[in-house]
């Protein structure tokens, strides 16, 4: 294992996140003679789509399917790339001079990086709902999780409720491993049809169109799908029972496990917090940084690459990753030689279509975004879609203030479940744009660090001199 | 709520409240725990309500254990040590772990 007193005190590239678009980046900007580090604060590289990949349980190939393989060349070409990959590392600061706070195994250090690019990825979009703070509720990317990186999958009674692709790739994948999922409770508001046609041509060029209409067949041959227009989650102590509304009349269902997944959105919280620029996605209704066509943000030598750019999947990642990682070369080695960024830009372009139709198709219904009455929407603080309402009557204008009337968005996850609930809420409360209402003000620690990890790093003599006297 | 596909694999025990709970090398503390049978990890400081991993990728913050004494650990980020000591954080954490 890599310590926090073997990394050097710079390094040309600092990529943060070892998924995709962190993988390739890293190892394009390495393989052109680049000093790179990869930090990645899981126990494994892959990041979310690729998990496990080195390490996986699962060795069936056809449980997870092609694509999840795809990453194992991805990983393979980065380790044997020379970056210095650091799993279990936890990057907890980021400022617009690009000095990098990270901690490994308790014990922190600051590393100045000359170019950093940020592969945070994407997460879950909050699915707020009645009871989905009950333990046996969770989301479908946490299920994919302990499936891909741990060989686990739900027991008893297990009900899927929402829409967009990774749910019904996650249905597959627990089917072929043997789950007996008792439904999909599917969200997916039917007037989105409509609004989505236009963007049929598109996605009938693009690879997604086969592949996704070979796992609703093979879903859709085992599993009821029912579609609904209200769930609630139910239980004491943990879940007994859901009930939703489908066709005008409601229903009641006893169930052990019910996965939750309305689409993902970026993961913005450490690229805010550096001071990164970002603006409201209407057709996504989610924040996405402000980029150049490298992935350069706003603050200079910073650049966002892979889904926390916008969510495009794990293959637009990836040449994400490396249109960043060229610039990056670029800047610092003009001579080194790099692949064509034509080439790489024209794969991208290719993984990028058809992202209008699936975005529009599945773009989620205000019933299952916008909660109301004692439905929690900051599970860390416990803080009611009612609270937020009335403390927006009363004047409340944005998440930051909602914070000091309400601790809301205040615990340990810093606001990353709520934020783009709080702002939906505020910004109809308001009669506003969500864009005008804003977001938290994220700020470093990005991630929780102990004073014990604060007081390992490394002191110079001046500043000793600067607090003995 | 999860159940192993694979039982054939190198095997650690750690415990738990006091009761050892036997993992797959290469569980995070978080999947050991669901695996075993364990219905929550923490409660909350609000309401003392018990919260289970959610999304088990380091965003939610709802498998905050104590893990070897110190506390408000994110159990989807710690790989299992055998004989590694786990308690379920009730509430906040405390002054002193």
């Amino acid at each position: 294992m890599t310590e926090a007193s073997n990394f050097a005190s710079s390094y040309d590239l600092v990529v943060i996140g070892g998924g995709p678009a962190g993988l390739a980046a890293a190892a394009l900007a390495s393989r052109a003679g680049a000093s790179t580090v990869l930090f990645d604060e899981n126990p494994d590289i892959g990041g979310q789509i690729y998990r496990g990949i080195t390490s996986t349980p699962i060795k069936s190939h056809a449980v997870l399917g092609e694509d999840y393989w795809a990453g194992a060349a991805l990983a393979a070409e980065a380790k044997a790339s020379g970056a210095l990959i650091v799993t279990g590392a936890t990057v907890w600061s980021l400022d617009p001079s690009r000095l990098v706070g990270v901690s490994v195994a308790g014990k922190a250090r600051m590393i100045q990086a000359q170019r950093v690019i940020i592969a945070t990825g994407s997460l879950e979009r909050p699915f707020p709902l009645p009871g989905w703070t009950l333990p046996g509720v969770m989301t479908a990317g946490a299920a994919q999780t302990a499936l891909k990186a741990h060989g686990l999958v739900p027991d008893g009674r297990v009900l899927l409720a929402g829409c967009g692709p990774l749910l019904w790739l996650l249905a597959a994948q627990l089917l072929r491993a043997g789950t007996k999922i008792e439904a999909i409770l599917d969200t997916t508001p039917r007037s989105n049809w409509l609004r989505a046609l236009p963007h049929l041509p598109d996605f009938l060029l693009s690879s997604y169109w086969s592949k996704g209409l070979a796992l609703l067949r093979e879903v859709k041959a085992k599993v009821p799908v029912i579609p609904i227009q209200r769930l609630s989650a139910h239980g004491e102590g943990k879940l007994q029972h859901v009930e939703y509304r489908s066709s005008g009349k409601d229903y009641r269902r006893r169930v052990d496990m019910l996965l939750l997944h309305q689409g993902v959105v970026p993961n913005v919280n450490l690229a805010s917090a550096a001071g990164v620029a970002h603006r409201w996605n209407e057709r996504q209704l989610c924040l996405e940084p402000v980029l150049d066509v490298d992935f350069g943000s706003s603050v200079p030598g910073i650049a966002v690459a892979g889904d926390g750019a916008g969510i495009a999947g794990g293959a637009a990642a990836a040449e994400r990753g490396r249109i960043a990682a060229i610039a990056a070369v670029h800047a610092l080695r003009p001579s080194a030689s790099v692949p064509d960024p034509q080439s790489v830009r024209q794969r991208l372009q290719r993984e990028e279509l058809g992202r209008g139709f699936l975005d529009t198709l599945y773009r989620p219904a205000d019933a299952f975004r916008l909660p109301e009455g004692e439905t929690i929407v900051c599970r860390c603080e416990e803080v009611t879609a009612k609270q937020i309402h009335d403390m927006t009557a009363m004047g409340c204008e944005g998440p930051n203030q909602m914070k000091a009337f309400l601790r809301c968005g205040m615990g340990p996850c810093q606001g990353r479940l709520c934020g783009l609930t709080v702002t939906e809420l505020i910004a109809a409360g308001r009669h506003a744009r969500p864009a005008d209402v804003g977001y938290y003000r994220l700020r470093p620690p990005v991630k929780p660090i102990t004073l014990a990890e604060l007081a390992s790093l490394p002191i110079s003599e001046a500043e000793r001199k600067a607090v003995e006297r | 709520m999860f159940k192993r596909l694979d039982e054939a694999a190198s095997i650690v025990a750690i415990e738990v409240d006091g009761k050892t709970v036997r993992a797959r090398s290469g569980d995070t503390v978080a999947a050991a725990m669901l695996a075993g049978g364990i219905d929550h990890c923490r409660t909350t400081p609000v309401s003392g309500a018990p919260r289970a991993p959610y999304c088990l990728m380091g965003v939610c913050f709802e498998c905050l254990v104590t893990i070897d004494g110190v506390g408000s650990r994110q159990g989807c980020l710690v790989p299992v040590r055998d004989g590694m000591r786990v308690e379920t954080q009730q509430g906040k954490r405390e002054v002193g772990r």
